[in-house]
């Protein structure tokens, strides 16, 4: 039982991250009707602004210290972050450590304008155009994307903690009543399924019970309708672009202490989140979700040393796998609507 | 695109019967020239390809070495026998390099079980790309647009992952494979422990080369680079009577109405399946001379991102055109290697003609997209193509060429018309 609930957990911070990739994708292309190769690349420029920010609250300049001295005697420099000048030491340095869930208010402005102008400036030349195109195009873009970010922060991996106060583990199993030990799992994976959980939440709120959503949403069902109503819905697809590039951002922003952020981290991501959402069904945003977790916990649970010493290697592959079959059994993915992209 | 395809079509229809069009080789007259020109560009590479003498500020663009050349004509056959695929279908496979990765391995096996001799490696490798292909393409094209690029690309991460991971005994894993003297050659003498197995033709070893120089020019002639060449002339004639043939018309009848042809009561499948299994022996025939040429293979080749750069050669040159993958893979291998190779002393060297304030501002700007950055300036350029070219760079020279005719055409009008008025 515990091994379970414990492969489930793990299963659950790498849904999140699917989950919200695939989320995102569903938006652009339940709204815009584009495949946007370029997502992977707005999850790890999200991941980027959590670096960005950390760097900026880091910026110093050097104070000759005259209470200490360095090993030969001199008065001792040191490096003082702006901010304590600002804030006091004590805040400052709090500040600091606190970076990665603050940069989620750097975040989201960045990322907004970011998918605004992308769509405006790129997309929007091809909706006429085949997917293929919008394919091509947007995986241009994330090369594209990538080697910018590569040129400024280096190939190498750049750590980024989580706030000292969710370092570590703590034994989840104790809580629910299991014997100590049974469940150890690390604070920040529940912070990201929680934060995951509330950000879903909260762009399906927005969907379904703003009139602004309302009217995205019949938009998604019938473009032509909404716009011989006199609204013009380009301009809220625009924004939804926009939001799905934040959803994408933020999902890349809280990964920054699970995986320390690279250049191709989108990447990686973008293939398995096409699947997930190839999976859910194209279109259908409750399939995105489900999809990201049901797949982020299958892949646990392949992970499993029992389950690898029966089929050796099946963790790599299980996502894959999974995708084949649903695809070729439920053309639709789970929870496809119909019409959308069949055929 | 569009005018691209109504110019081929007549063609097409013409040859579609080559006896009686007369061609040569059963190709018509513009086929034949195009195919001759191919044939001389790609013989007298080694020559086209070292422009500059060796020793001047300019050698490091020659492209003539043999390892480089072999690399052009090799992904120029990949890109082909993608656009067989890409090209007439329309369907977007994004998981290629799985059928070179395997077409590698399987040329590998080829020469540790049989013999050095490249031949049989070769045929093998084709032979189980073949295979491979026929399977993935028997599930994958049960689905078209976006699901077939996603099952296709879920198949090749499948054979990577399983080629890193559990496969290890057959594809080494992370080291990749290796040829070693003890491997138990059968058709071959057994060598002396120490000696390095190298791949060969009849006795002729693939790294045999002969320098003829000319004043300050070196011009490098390597068997490897000539029997790749001549594989992919085969190949590429091979891909110039699919285009023409009836064949090629169906192939191009599913890209342009799939609905249309299953009313007049054909099957799509049988065609668009063939066509996939002959893209993924291509493929699989580029994988085993890539193993007849360095006699060793990686599971990296089958990644994901080995599979988006035939496609961006493809597209780059012009997708569903027959010169344009060749050109697309040549020119992205070029700069692959050759921009790369620019660092930032280098660019000091050829700016050193500006005032020293400048000429730190021009090589800045210019630094990122060189040397490392050279995959920027693909990206780039990859885009620019996409949204203005869609034709790449074929459709490219087209409209020059158009411009200038038409100027020409203009020209000419006018002055029939002034005596007129």
């Amino acid at each position: 039982m515990e091994a379970i609930i414990l492969q489930v957990l793990n299963g659950l911070d790498k849904g999140s991250a699917y989950a919200l990739i695939a989320l995102g994708l569903t938006l652009i292309f339940g709204t815009l009707g584009v495949v946007n190769f370029a997502h992977g690349a707005l999850f790890m420029l999200g991941a980027f602004c959590a670096v960005t920010f950390s760097n900026l609250l880091q910026l110093s300049h050097t104070v000759i210290d005259e209470t200490r001295t360095d090993f030969l005697g001199n008065p001792l420099k040191v490096d003082v972050p702006y901010i304590y000048d600002i804030f006091g030491e004590a805040v400052g340095s709090s500040i600091i450590d606190w970076a990665v869930p603050l940069s989620i208010l750097f975040a989201i402005p960045v990322m907004i304008a970011l998918g605004v102008a992308m769509e405006r400036g790129l997309i929007r030349h091809f909706y006429k155009r085949p997917h293929a195109d919008q394919i091509l195009v947007t995986f241009g873009l994330a090369i594209v994307l990538q080697e910018i970010i590569k040129y400024f922060y280096g190939a190498n991996p750049i750590p980024t903690p989580a706030p000292e106060a969710f370092v570590g583990s703590f034994d989840f199993g104790v809580m629910l009543g299991f014997d100590p030990g049974g469940i150890v799992y690390p604070y920040w994976r529940l912070i990201y399924f929680l934060f995951a959980a509330f950000i879903i939440a909260g762009v399906f709120a927005f969907l379904q019970f703003t009139t602004f959503g309302m009217v995205v949403r019949a938009g998604m069902a019938d473009r032509e309708t909404v716009t011989l109503l006199g609204i013009d819905i380009d301009k809220r697809f625009t924004i939804m672009f926009g939001i799905a590039a934040a959803v994408a951002g933020l999902a890349g922003v809280m990964y920054t202490p699970i995986n320390s952020p690279n250049y191709h981290m989108g990447m990686d991501f973008l293939v398995l989140s096409f699947v997930v959402v190839v999976v859910g069904g194209m279109g259908s945003l409750p399939g995105a979700v489900l999809a990201g977790f049901l797949l982020g916990i299958i892949e646990a649970f392949a992970s499993m040393a029992q389950v690898l010493d029966i089929l050796p290697g099946i963790n790599q592959i299980i996502i894959y796998l999974v995708a084949i079959v649903v695809l070729l059994t439920r053309p639709r993915g789970l929870m496809g609507r119909k019409g959308v992209m069949e055929d | 695109m569009t005018d691209q395809t109504t110019d081929t079509i007549p063609a097409a229809t013409t040859s579609a019967s080559p006896k009686a069009g007369g061609g040569l080789l059963g190709l018509t007259k513009k086929d034949f020239g195009l195919f001759l020109l191919v044939i001389a560009l790609t013989m007298l590479a080694p020559f086209l390809l070292n422009p500059f003498p060796e020793n001047s500020a300019m050698a490091q663009f020659n492209a003539g070495y043999p390892d480089l050349m072999q690399r052009f004509v090799i992904f120029g056959i990949f890109a082909i026998g993608f656009n067989i695929l890409f090209g007439l279908t329309g369907y977007l496979s994004f998981g290629h390099a799985a059928f070179l990765g395997v077409g590698s391995y399987a040329g590998i096996w080829a020469m540790k079980l049989l013999t050095l001799n490249v031949i049989p490696s070769i045929l093998a490798s084709m032979l189980v790309a073949g295979l491979f292909a026929t399977l993935v393409g028997f599930i994958s094209l049960r689905r078209s647009g976006i699901y077939f690029s996603i099952l296709t690309l879920a198949f090749a991460m499948m054979s990577f992952a399983l080629a890193y991971s559990v496969l290890t005994p057959i594809t080494g894993g992370e080291t990749g494979m290796q040829l070693q003297y003890f491997d138990p050659r059968i058709l071959d003498a057994a060598l002396e422990p120490g000696q390095t197995p190298r791949a060969n033709l009849f006795g002729l070893d693939m790294a045999t080369s002969t320098n003829l120089y000319f004043g300050n020019w070196v011009f490098t002639l390597n068997v490897g680079y000539y029997i790749a060449a001549f594989c992919m002339l085969i190949a590429f004639y091979l891909s110039i009577r699919i285009f023409r043939s009836p064949f090629g018309m169906m192939l191009r009848a599913v890209k342009s109405n799939q609905n249309r042809l299953n009313y007049t009561g054909i099957s799509p499948k049988p065609y668009t399946l063939a066509a996939f299994v002959i893209s993924g022996m291509y493929a699989g025939l580029a994988g085993g001379l890539l193993v007849a040429m360095d006699t060793q293979v990686g599971a990296e080749r089958m990644f994901w991102t080995a599979s988006g750069e035939v496609v961006l050669m493809t597209i780059l040159g012009g997708a569903g055109t027959l010169i344009g993958p060749v050109l697309g893979a040549g020119f992205i291998k070029y700069f692959e290697n050759i921009v790369s190779k620019i660092n930032e002393a280098t660019l000091h060297t050829w700016f050193a003609f500006l005032p020293d304030g400048l000429e730190d501002v021009v090589v800045a700007m210019i630094y990122p997209f060189v040397g490392k950055g050279w995959h920027l300036t693909l990206g780039l350029l990859f885009m620019a193509v996409v949204i203005f070219l869609p034709g790449g760079l074929v459709q490219g020279g087209q409209k020059l060429v158009g411009l200038f005719r038409r100027k020409k055409a203009d020209d000419k009008t006018a002055s029939s018309h002034t005596p007129a008025e």
